[in-house]
């Protein structure tokens, strides 16, 4: 009866194992802390996470290896953004404990385990070959997320945000589930690799496909936030607690791109002419709205939501520009300058929301752009990180985000796509205008509240290093430009 | 010449000296943050004299050049050097930096470290914009000092400081972004080169050529700033500290006029010939009628602004008549105006600092309570003018005699800048420094300190020297001018 039982592979997926059995320990450990020695999680979570970067380094080979009958698969690029991930989460969490320890009704073990749930499934997602893995690991971090958003169960904006969060989740889940099987449909296979060797044989029903094609790309574009899909993204960043909305606001954006590139160029790199019209209007109309928007925005979350499509839309063209008219020679240029993008929009936005975070304290959250006036006068160092990554956003040199807006548009320029380089720089010229308005609240006006910053020391060292990383990564962007650049050629 | 990358020095010592000026936090420190600033702007301007002292004035290619690979990705370098045209900008450019800093002593009393350490790295980063040999370099040093100056502007400001802060920055971010694309076009049509000196000598055709060179003209008039692209510069200029319209006047101007130089002209020859036109009606309007706009202000800071606008507008003329004489006499004039506009918005500054008005009206007789201030006010207010003798006269002079073998019509009009200039310059001297004193604020005017007296003397002595003796500026700049006029020669179309 068992003859036919090969026991995988496990170690490709060994982060993932050892993640999940660690989720459910702290689980049950947490069961055992009371309240007051709730530090015993947080160090656990963190501990898993460093544990599981480890065991991504030691396991990484650097080839690319398939295992759960071609599910999962592990190679150059899932390594990377993995690794980016338990950073990304290491720091989010660092983060985040001194605001829910101030809000006593999240500060349970379910939101390290939740958080941990959410980590092991974008883990799935990097690594996912196969559309039942994807829809796994999206599964499995939304349902985390969605409750993590109404954890805070006394605020009527939570619970809102989490409403909404969920229906509009579980119908782009639907329509992602519904592309999937149409794809399925054509091609008679739901594995990416698999799917993209069938339509290079060709033979395959090309108006099922392009249906099925359609459906996915509405589906991701949910899961990023871009225009016209977005529409959960300003209400949850706003109604999410701050922590939360650090953590919804920067790692899936990783795993967001590794399906991106998963089903769209793993599998279907073939229909790169159809899905790339349809990416380049959604990157317009993101920039377009997602900049403009912003402007009229009170409140710095939901600044940084509308932010936040803007920068998926830029972040689209890079994706948008791979194959050119059948030639793909600027694929590999292209696609890393939006892994790129990615990791440098990650870093920049867990250090705005820090920021955020950071002048929260018990009873008021600094989400207001008013509570940043005078942050100059409040907290020089401060002011100055949160004004390096406002620039860093806006683009402009010496910061991470220069290069990474560079690194895209010099791809697109390749393409020969000019005025869709100059569409985006006009739109980055607007969008310069709102980051340049938190800068003018810190730097020109005078503070209205004088009530000195209450962070405890290890979140004001942990978001000076991610303020200065923004900077010096500006300035020595060649380390992860390169990685990206490698991981890719490695993986593709 | 020295084995020390004097470049580098000249580009980080400011921003080190600025940093660590930060450091000394809050105004408690202030003398300190005080003493630390001049100190590191006269150490900054100290290494910028070998650039001059041991330059081969032979040579008209880069001198004091340094390379090494920055983002091997983008084939990206730091790759500097100076040829004879932007020596001369870094070394002035250094020195306007400790005058801006002794001309904030004891005026600023707000965020003093703050404030000297904004100058300090804006110092630094134009240098950086003056010696980057490579396209990005160039582009990062560019863009990352409108973050000084936007503060400046919009902190020490006067009471619309924000308005003008927003305008300056995004006005010029959108030329920067135009400059940023072509940057890419360039790099990717020379074959992943992002070195300024390959541009020089690939080939383009005339189509990728006239766009280019529009794209640069609106990067780089925006910064001139040329006609119609102007209207930033007087908001920013009157909103502006003291120091901040020093350093926007004698320096950042020259950043577009600059980028004419290094980019336009050589880059794209046959562009430049192309529409050289556009570019000379563009200046000569600058020239005509932004000086009557000059004549009605009301507002002095508002006056030199529109006056430094003309200005560069025989900058910008000198360049495109393509003749060894003209384009000297455009760079001449680049160094004159950071002198004399420089001390005009320091005077400015003097009696602002005493009065807290900038309003001609609310001035008269100034010269019965302060002599020797009028005295030397008397001196800029020629320069400005373009008296012979002082700096203001050898550029213009040189232009508008380029400009009369070019074309009569094109001399005739610049010409007619001299009495514009000397009109508006001269009317406003007197109704602020002549007269009966008009009211009680003048007649408690005490005239300027020591301090003053030091800044306004060395400019003062700078402007006689050039204007006596100009053979030290146009000597270096001879070799490199040749050099550039050779490439605009050239046709780039095969």
């Amino acid at each position: 009866m068992f003859d036919n039982f090969v026991v995988p592979d496990l170690l490709p997926a060994a982060p993932e194992l050892f993640l999940a059995a660690m989720a459910l320990a702290i689980l049950m450990i947490d069961l055992l802390v009371k309240d007051s020695r709730r530090t015993v999680t947080f160090v656990l979570t963190q501990l898993t996470l460093v544990g599981c970067a480890l065991i991504q380094f030691s396991t990484s080979t650097g080839e690319i290896t398939y295992t759960f009958s071609n599910m999962f698969v592990d190679d150059l690029m899932s390594d990377l953004l993995k690794l980016f991930l338990y950073m990304t989460v290491f720091v989010v969490m660092s983060y985040s404990r001194g605001y829910i320890i101030d809000r006593p009704v999240m500060n349970k073990g379910e939101y390290y385990v939740l958080a941990l749930f959410a980590t092991l499934g974008m883990m799935v997602m990097i690594s996912a070959n196969h559309f039942l893995t994807v829809y796994l690991g999206l599964e499995l971090l939304s349902l985390s997320l969605y409750a993590m958003v109404a954890m805070n169960r006394e605020s009527a904006v939570s619970t809102e945000a989490a409403m909404k969060y969920f229906v509009l989740g579980a119908l782009a889940s639907g329509l992602l589930l519904y592309g999937m099987s149409m794809i399925y449909g054509a091609t008679g296979t739901l594995e990416i690799t698999a799917v993209g060797e069938r339509l290079l044989g060709g033979g395959v029903n090309g108006t099922v496909l392009v249906f099925g094609l359609v459906f996915l790309v509405a589906g991701l574009a949910f899961k990023l936030g871009v225009v016209p899909f977005h529409m959960w993204i300003p209400d949850v960043y706003h109604g999410a607690p701050t922590s939360v909305t650090l953590l919804i606001g920067s790692a899936p954006k990783l795993a967001a791109f590794a399906i991106v590139m998963r089903l769209l160029v793993n599998g279907l790199i073939t229909q790169a002419q159809d899905w790339q019209g349809m990416l380049i209007i959604l990157s317009v109309l993101s920039m377009a709205i997602g900049n403009l928007a912003a402007i009229a925005q009170t409140n710095l979350k939901r600044m940084l939501a509308y932010s936040a499509i803007s920068h998926m839309g830029f972040m689209l063209l890079g994706i948008t520009t791979g194959v050119v008219s059948g030639d793909a020679r600027y694929a590999l240029n292209a696609y890393s300058s939006s892994m790129f993008y990615v990791i440098a929009y990650v870093l920049m936005s867990t250090a705005s929301f820090g920021v955020i975070l950071l002048m929260s304290r018990a009873g008021f959250e600094a989400e207001n752009l008013d509570d940043f006036k005078g942050l100059n006068k409040r907290s020089p160092w401060f002011a100055g990180i949160m004004l390096m990554v406002m620039f860093s956003m806006a683009g402009v040199p010496f910061f991470i985000g220069f290069f990474a807006k560079f690194s895209v548009l010099q791809a697109v320029v390749a393409a020969g796509y000019y005025w869709l380089a100059i569409v985006a720089v006009l739109f980055s010229l607007i969008g310069a205008f709102y980051y340049l308005r938190v800068v003018k609240l810190m730097y020109f006006d005078a503070p209205v509240d004088e009530t000195p910053i209450s962070a405890g020391m290890d979140m004001r060292f942990l978001i000076s290093v991610n303020g200065l990383a923004v900077a010096a990564l500006g300035i020595f962007p060649q380390i992860i430009m390169s990685l990206c650049a490698y991981a890719l050629l490695r993986s593709l | 010449m020295s084995t020390y990358p004097l470049l580098s020095f000249a580009i980080w010592i400011p921003i080190v000296a600025g940093f660590s000026v930060l450091a000394t936090g809050s105004d408690r420190n202030a003398p300190l943050a005080r003493i630390l600033a001049l100190f590191g702007a006269i150490a900054s301007f100290l290494v910028t004299i070998p650039l001059w002292s041991g330059f081969d004035i032979a040579n008209g290619g880069m001198q004091f050049v340094e390379l090494k690979s920055w983002i091997p990705r983008f084939n990206i370098n730091y790759h500097l050097g100076v040829d004879g045209i932007s020596m001369l900008f870094v070394v002035l450019n250094a020195f306007i930096t400790v005058i801006v800093v002794a001309a904030g002593w004891e005026v600023v009393k707000s965020k003093v470290a703050q404030y000297n350490a904004a100058f300090l790295i804006m110092s630094g980063l134009m240098n950086g914009i003056f010696s980057s040999l490579d396209g990005v370099l160039f582009y990062v040093f560019f863009e990352a000092s409108l973050i000084p100056l936007y503060l400046i502007i919009g902190v020490w400001g006067g009471p619309n400081r924000v308005y003008a802060a927003f305008k300056f920055f995004l006005y010029t971010l959108f030329g920067s972004l135009l400059l940023l694309l072509s940057l890419m076009y360039l790099f990717i049509n020379s074959g992943g080169s992002f070195s300024i000196l390959e541009w020089h000598k690939m080939p383009i055709a005339l189509g990728p050529q006239i766009w280019l060179f529009l794209a640069f003209l609106v990067a780089f008039a925006v910064k001139v700033p040329m006609w119609p692209v102007h209207t930033w510069l007087p908001d920013a200029h009157v909103e502006a500290p003291t120091g901040g319209s020093i350093v926007l006047a004698a320096i950042a101007l020259k950043l577009g006029a600059y980028g004419f130089v290094r980019f336009s002209l050589p880059i794209l020859p046959d562009a430049s010939h192309e529409l050289s036109g556009l570019v000379l009606a563009m200046s000569l309007i600058a020239v005509v009628y932004i000086g009557f706009v000059a004549l009605v202000q009301e507002d002095m800071k508002k006056l030199v602004a529109y006056s430094s606008i003309a200005h560069m507008g025989f900058v910008t003329l000198g360049f495109f008549m393509f003749s060894p004489l003209a384009v000297e006499g455009a760079l001449v004039q680049m160094v004159s105006h950071g002198f004399v506009a420089g001390a005009m918005f320091f005077c400015i500054g003097v009696m602002y600092d005493r009065v807290h008005s900038r309003q001609i009206a609310d001035y008269g007789g100034v010269v019965n309570t302060m002599p020797k201030f009028a005295a030397l006010f008397m001196l800029f207010s020629m320069a400005n003018a373009g008296l012979p003798a002082t700096s203001g006269f050898v550029g213009e002079f040189m232009v508008i005699l380029a400009a009369t073998k070019f074309n009569f019509w094109v001399a005739f009009a610049a010409a007619t800048s001299l009495i514009i200039g000397a009109a508006y310059t001269l009317w406003m001297y007197k109704r602020v420094i002549f007269g009966d004193v008009a009211n009680h604020h003048v007649e408690e005017l005490t005239d300027i300190n020591k301090r003053e007296f030091a800044i306004l003397g060395v400019l003062a002595v700078c402007t006689l020297a050039m204007g006596l003796y100009p053979q030290p500026f146009t000597e270096v700049m001879h070799a490199s001018v040749t050099d550039l006029l050779r490439h605009i020669a050239i046709s780039k179309i095969q």
